[in-house]
């Protein structure tokens, strides 16, 4: 293709990833280093509030921002702050404090941290997860009958086209205080369960809800892969006399092995920022990721203050993160690239 | 036949939108509102509506909307609905208008103690009080012979007793929804014991002797309620007691009119309400008092401003007030105090009294350190003192960032 017509098909995709991809991660860069508050006043207010019968009314010296008499706005200042935003969010002096009393589990204490540790965990466990349940299903259709394969492929996308903040609620409904399947259980066992009021049983939840609803996407792919297996490999090595497990590992993995990496990439990439769950199941209590933690700071409080720096560095913090996790599958997968271009 | 019938259609869908023969004009002026989205909100902008040329949101989400959509020049919305802890934002940015002329000039039926008043000038009209007050199932209290509890040392003791009884699963509800929630929980307790939030210098005066025991009554809480207590918002704990499943709870009381409806609820007539069990002897009842209202945007032409106001108050009308006489504790005249009003007058009434929940920049920056630091004290993973202490620098870090702290 010449180099023009390369130009003018990909611009409009480049132009789009520029303004809505760099764009805001330029800007987000920038402010996870600065401070924009408002101008605050002391003023004596005196504030009238009613009660059943007759109001009661306060004189106080009140904080409130300076508003301009022209334009009508809040007067505010913005100023570089350094990585104060970021000491802020990570913590590092009472992490290092932890360490040095050799308290460890101090330092899950600070949100950051507890955040970062749920999130990675989560990422880790449920991705050798996605691709084995991905690669069973995959195989399963695969030597099943034509006759039902539509039907089983069908019914297995199922759980992938569920909006996933929907998917975690549904969970939550079923499982919190006598939800239906809360309920069974109960009745099955006898025993009093409760699965929302300790941290391990929702992340136990937390992680089915996750396989259940990404292993159909694994699937797909590695289906699709398996119908390019080449089939001479697979007979000479029944003729070798190698069986099932082993036609599996020496052939068949090695050959969807471009596939897995391809599915892992994008599950490190989804999973890391990890947050319908939290939403869905309501689990800010025990258990937080790494994304609800730059919600949070986002999110108005009542009186109008957002940490907007604070989820700025948070942010950033959470790029850095994915960047650092898929390091290694992208250097396999640049390795095995300029290979291929040999 | 069918134009016949397509005719009829036309025409009783006409009679029912002209249904503002209840209102006592027609409203020519669009107009807009955002406000929450429980019981009496849709019974005033139901109101409202009857007018004609109005369209309102109803929205559990406003307080992060509204602020936004007030700074904007037109403002997206008329009429606000607000509570005096959202009503914050909208007086800091100055994006509310005073009301006194508008007051004068259609506000006859208001009465004073409507009015609220910053620095002697109206900008907003309150239509209800709110409060979390103690709301128990008379039957149970009766065939166990206890008393109405006065103080959380009671309410324990009753529990105990509920408990031993068997004859609920948990005998103590709590809106203890890890975030606002939970937070709320401690702004209840904390000035029940006399503690103050803030010190002259905005820095927090949370860490204190106020602050522990204020800690170790919700803790002790815990053995009472539901395990999951931590995911319970208003409406959980709501459900719980209609479906019987719960026998006390310091409860909003707003929340109070669904025990009663039928529909839902399967304990009609058995929960009463009595005021906000105190934290200490002789203080005031462990909860804060608060009140909704409408506020009218600034960034609107003045005769847009005349025709929101003349709407509101169409909506807050003695006619809204008797057809949805339980919806809420109104302060609109015509009002009679139901049964369901009296824990809710009592807490607000009481001597000392209840504080009012405090509509200050700092109090939204405590209030999300205490949701965000609370729950790893309840869950066990952090002691009481640590907590405080983890409150104190939350606050303090976002306090300096949103420049109320130097």
């Amino acid at each position: 293709m010449k180099f023009k017509t390369f130009f003018w098909f990909v611009a409009p995709s480049v132009f789009m990833m520029l303004l809505f991809i760099a764009a805001p991660l330029i800007s987000v860069f920038i402010q996870s280093f600065q401070v924009t508050q408002p101008v605050m006043q002391q003023v004596e207010v005196e504030t009238c509030t009613p009660g059943f019968l007759t109001q009661t009314c306060t004189t106080e010296v009140k904080t409130v921002p300076t508003i301009d008499e022209e334009t009508g706005k809040t007067i505010t200042t913005t100023s570089w702050v350094g990585l104060q935003s970021y000491r802020n969010v990570l913590q590092m002096d009472k992490v290092w404090e932890a360490v040095s009393n050799g308290a460890l589990r101090d330092i899950l204490q600070i949100d950051f941290w507890r955040a970062l540790r749920f999130t990675l965990v989560f990422t880790l466990l449920t991705l050798p997860l996605v691709i084995g349940v991905g690669l069973i299903i995959a195989l399963a259709v695969n030597n099943a009958t034509k006759a039902v394969r539509g039907p089983v492929i069908f019914i297995s996308l199922l759980p992938f086209i569920i909006t996933p903040v929907i998917g975690s609620l549904s969970i939550y409904w079923l499982f919190v205080g006598d939800g239906i399947l809360t309920a069974t259980l109960e009745r099955w066992t006898g025993q009093d369960i409760a699965m929302f009021a300790q941290a391990w049983t929702i992340e136990l939840l937390m992680y089915f809800y996750r396989v259940w609803h990404v292993a159909p996407f694994a699937f797909v792919i590695f289906y699709a892969g398996l119908q390019t297996v080449n089939m001479d490999t697979l007979e000479s090595a029944i003729i070798d006399g190698a069986n099932r497990f082993e036609r599996l590992r020496y052939v068949i993995v090695p050959h969807l092995m471009p596939l897995i990496i391809f599915i892992a990439l994008i599950h490190l990439m989804d999973c890391y920022r990890v947050f319908d769950e939290i939403i869905g199941f309501r689990s800010e209590a025990h258990v937080i990721s790494l994304q609800w933690l730059t919600f949070n700071f986002l999110t108005p409080d009542d009186a109008g203050n957002r940490a907007i720096s604070r989820a700025a560095a948070s942010s950033m913090l959470t790029m850095i993160g994915i960047v650092i996790l898929l390091i290694l599958p992208l250097r396999r997968t640049w390795r095995d690239h300029k290979g291929g271009a040999h | 036949m069918y134009l016949k019938k397509l005719a009829l259609a036309g025409a009783v869908s006409l009679m029912g939108t002209s249904a503002f023969a209840a209102c006592a004009y027609e409203n020519e002026v669009p107009l807009k509102s955002l406000s929450a989205g429980f019981e009496a909100w849709k019974a005033v902008t139901d109101a409202m509506a009857e007018c004609g040329n109005f369209q309102a949101e109803l929205d559990q989400e406003f307080r992060t909307k509204q602020p936004a959509a007030f700074e904007a020049n037109p403002s997206l919305y008329h009429i606000g609905g607000v509570s005096n802890g959202t009503v914050t934002p909208l007086l800091n940015a100055g994006t509310i208008r005073p009301l006194d002329d508008l007051v004068a000039k259609y506000g006859q039926n208001l009465s004073p103690n409507q009015l609220i008043k910053v620095d002697g000038k109206t900008m907003a009209i309150a239509m209800m009080v709110n409060t979390q007050h103690l709301m128990y199932r008379s039957d149970i209290f009766e065939e166990l012979n206890l008393d109405v509890p006065t103080t959380w040392d009671e309410v324990f003791a009753a529990a105990e007793t509920i408990k031993a009884a068997g004859v609920v699963d948990h005998p103590i509800g709590a809106t203890m929804k890890s975030g606002w929630n939970l937070a709320q929980e401690f702004v209840n307790m904390y000035p029940g014991f006399g503690g103050a939030f803030f010190n002259a210098d905005n820095t927090t005066a949370v860490n204190s002797d106020a602050g522990l025991k204020a800690l170790a009554t919700m803790e002790k809480t815990l053995a009472y309620t539901d395990p999951e207590v931590l995911v319970s918002d208003s409406t959980y704990v709501q459900q719980q007691f209609q479906q019987g499943k719960i026998a006390i709870s310091n409860l909003w009381a707003s929340r109070g009119g669904a025990m009663d409806d039928e529909a839902e609820s399967s304990v009609v007539g058995k929960v009463k309400m009595a005021a906000a069990p105190m934290a200490m002897d002789g203080g005031a009842p462990a909860t804060t008092l608060w009140w909704d209202g409408i506020v009218i945007a600034a960034n609107i032409t003045d005769e847009e401003a005349d025709a929101a106001f003349r709407l509101a108050m169409e909506g807050l009308d003695e006619e809204m007030v008797k057809a949805n006489n339980e919806a809420a504790i109104w302060l609109v005249k015509g009002y009679e105090p139901g049964p369901l009003a009296e824990g809710a007058i009592a807490t607000a009434t009481a001597s000392p009294a209840a504080p009012a929940y405090p509509s200050t920049t700092q109090m939204g920056l405590l209030h999300t350190a205490l949701g965000n630091e609370l729950p790893a004290f309840l869950t066990g993973e952090r002691d009481a003192a640590a907590t405080l202490v983890a409150i104190e620098e939350a606050y303090t870090t976002s306090a300096k960032e949103a420049g109320v702290l130097e």
